[in-house]
């Protein structure tokens, strides 16, 4: 039981993007993609739901693949939180819950009981109850995040697969997502999450694949990935360590130059 | 909570009551016309099948009329609403992928070309060829791996093809009561149809409704963006050819038979959006309930308006729906700042 990436090859427009890039997402587990601009993180997480296919290699969603599922199987047992988060008409933000209910809908069906107690459930995990009759476009940032957030629960997928969920997101909504990631993970779910902030990665993830040019440099538990070794090598910087409560964490701090001295970066 | 009941209620309620306001508008069609109808007479000698004035009357004029400006109104509707779902913007509308057009120049060709005075339902069947062939080249550019964007742009060059095409055929009219009538054939009208029209389009535009019908959900996936609508398990290309070739059936028999008439596509899913919470799969059916109504009382107000020559369909439509865009512009703009 897991999704399994091997060999995962992608050129977009001629230019090489993922190159031969192996992943594996276990249920009940929380990954981070972690990598600089231009890794092929989202790029690699389009493959796994199934939206890019990849030109080498092979996906297997618990021993099949997306051919011999079919594309409402993958959509119920894969769901896909998008990283543009707009809606195109003033549907209420229950409405737009209810959307990830799509996939487990027979054509011309209406909605069940099972459909109503998943979009309550949803709601209820990511907070957003309070304003269910709401229109979507009328909520800040934040409040809008957590409803796509919970769109994405309503699907009951297996696993879950989240592009940049923090972008945007003031340093409360970003604790506050990653919680509800973890919670959703500790739940049973695959969870894999593109991050940039490699604190927070370091910190919520159980475990970290870290790309750099569309090659997997390393796929681990988070202290061994990002060690000062690969910081320096794949992202030129240098990190302060520290303890809090028992837990490590690592705080990015200066760039390192060509030459390799490290300079000031703030 | 009080609020989602209220939205719910309202949903509820309104397919019923557009399906109501169509019956009474349809009948109201039957009853009005140029000659007096005595409707009681009438129906008693069609149902019993006596061949008297006033039942050929009801048959043979009110009746093709009524029927025609509800299948038209229905399908300009409802692919209004599909082509706004589709493109995710409140200024689609059916003729944006040039379809209709080319359902117009297919008519105005079979006119031209005098087939039109020798064969029977020729403008309507060269209209139906036009609208085909339009989507025989927009199918062609799917298969080739298309967006919405290439669809757009596909739609504007086809308008225009169409469109100057059409000139041509005016510029080049034998005489000018030839361009007259092409002209005023352009305008739409539901006047002087017959049964045999409605026979011809009913099959095709009850297909083309049904695949609009069937894109309902991927259409609500759509309004979260193409890539959460396919994580939903909906490929954008599928949808696209329903879509496509939904609205090429149905718009293009509605243009084949009636000619062009505008705005309606474009102002009843907007006046019916927050209706149905503002769900584009829902407004489809809605959206074709309106389409029918507009189109039958627009056809009304043409027969009860003191002006001769009679109005053309189109040209009222466009009257009604024109101040309706304005308010549309208004409110677009007011949600912008």
């Amino acid at each position: 039981m897991a999704i399994v990436a091997q060999g995962i090859s992608v050129s977009l427009s001629g230019r090489c993007v993922l190159n031969a890039a192996d992943v594996t997402l276990q249920p009940g587990e929380m990954l981070g993609i972690v990598g600089p601009n231009g890794a092929g993180k989202t790029t690699l997480l389009r493959v796994l739901a199934g939206l890019l296919k990849p030109d080498q290699g092979s996906v297997r969603y618990d021993g099949s693949s997306a051919r011999e599922l079919g594309r409402r199987a993958l959509a119920r047992r894969v769901a896909f939180l998008a990283q543009d988060g707009a809606t195109a008409w003033s549907l209420c933000v229950e409405a737009v819950v209810g959307l990830g209910r799509l996939p487990h809908r027979p054509p011309f069906g209406g909605e069940s009981e099972a459909d109503r107690a998943a979009v309550a459930n949803a709601m209820a995990l990511c907070d957003v109850a309070a304003f269910a009759g709401r229109t979507f476009g009328t909520l800040s940032g934040g409040e809008g995040r957590r409803v796509l957030l919970a769109r994405a629960l309503a699907v009951e997928a297996a696993y879950l697969l989240a592009d940049e969920p923090l972008a945007g997101l003031d340093p409360g909504h970003q604790l506050d997502t990653l919680q509800r990631l973890r919670s959703v993970a500790a739940e049973g779910a695959g969870v894999a999450v593109v991050l940039h902030d490699l604190s927070l990665a370091a910190r919520f993830c159980d475990r970290l694949l870290l790309l750099d040019r569309g090659r997997r440099i390393a796929d681990g538990a988070p202290g061994e990935v990002l060690g000062d070794q690969l910081l320096a090598d794949v992202f030129g910087v240098t990190a302060l360590r520290g303890q809090r409560d028992g837990t490590p964490f690592l705080l990015p701090w200066q760039t390192i130059n060509q030459k390799g001295s490290p300079h000031d970066g703030a | 909570m009080k609020h989602r009941a209220g939205a719910g209620l309202r949903t509820l309620v309104l397919l019923p009551v557009l399906g109501l306001v169509i019956l009474i508008t349809a009948a109201a069609s039957l009853a009005v016309g140029y000659a007096a109808l005595p409707l009681d007479q009438a129906f008693a000698d069609a149902i019993a099948g006596r061949a008297s004035l006033p039942a050929l009357v009801l048959l043979e004029l009110r009746l093709p009329r009524a029927l025609l400006g509800a299948l038209v109104g229905f399908s300009l509707g409802m692919a209004g609403a599909a082509m706004q779902g589709l493109m995710r913007n409140p200024l689609a509308e059916p003729g944006v992928v040039g379809i209709s057009s080319a359902a117009a120049l297919g008519a105005v060709a079979a006119f031209y070309s005098g087939l039109s005075a020798t064969v029977a339902l020729a403008l309507p069947l060269g209209g139906i060829a036009g609208a085909l062939s339009a989507t025989l080249v927009l199918f062609v550019l799917l298969g080739r791996g298309a967006s919405t964007m290439t669809l757009i742009l596909a739609g504007v060059a086809l308008n225009s093809f169409a469109g100057a095409a059409t000139a041509l055929a005016l510029n080049l009219a034998p005489n000018p009561y030839a361009a007259l009538e092409i002209v005023f054939w352009l305008m739409g009208s539901l006047a002087d149809r017959s049964m045999s029209h409605v026979w011809l389009v009913l099959p095709l535009m009850l297909a083309g409704w049904l695949l609009m019908a069937s894109t309902a959900p991927a259409l609500d996936a759509l309004s979260l963006g193409e890539e959460t609508a396919a994580s939903l398990g909906f490929d954008l290309t599928w949808l696209l050819a329903r879509l496509i070739g939904g609205a090429a059936l149905a718009v293009g028999s509605a243009v084949a038979v009636t000619g062009a008439i505008g705005f309606v596509g474009l102002v009843v899913p907007h006046l019916l959006r927050p209706l149905v919470g503002h769900r584009p799969g829902k407004l489809l059916v809605a959206s074709g309930l309106g389409g029918a109504i507009l189109v039958l009382a627009a056809d009304l107000g043409v027969r009860l308006a003191p002006v001769r020559p009679e109005l053309k369909l189109g040209v009222v439509t466009a009257l009604i729906g024109a101040p309706f865009l304005f308010a549309l512009v208004q409110r677009l703009r007011r949600e912008a700042l």
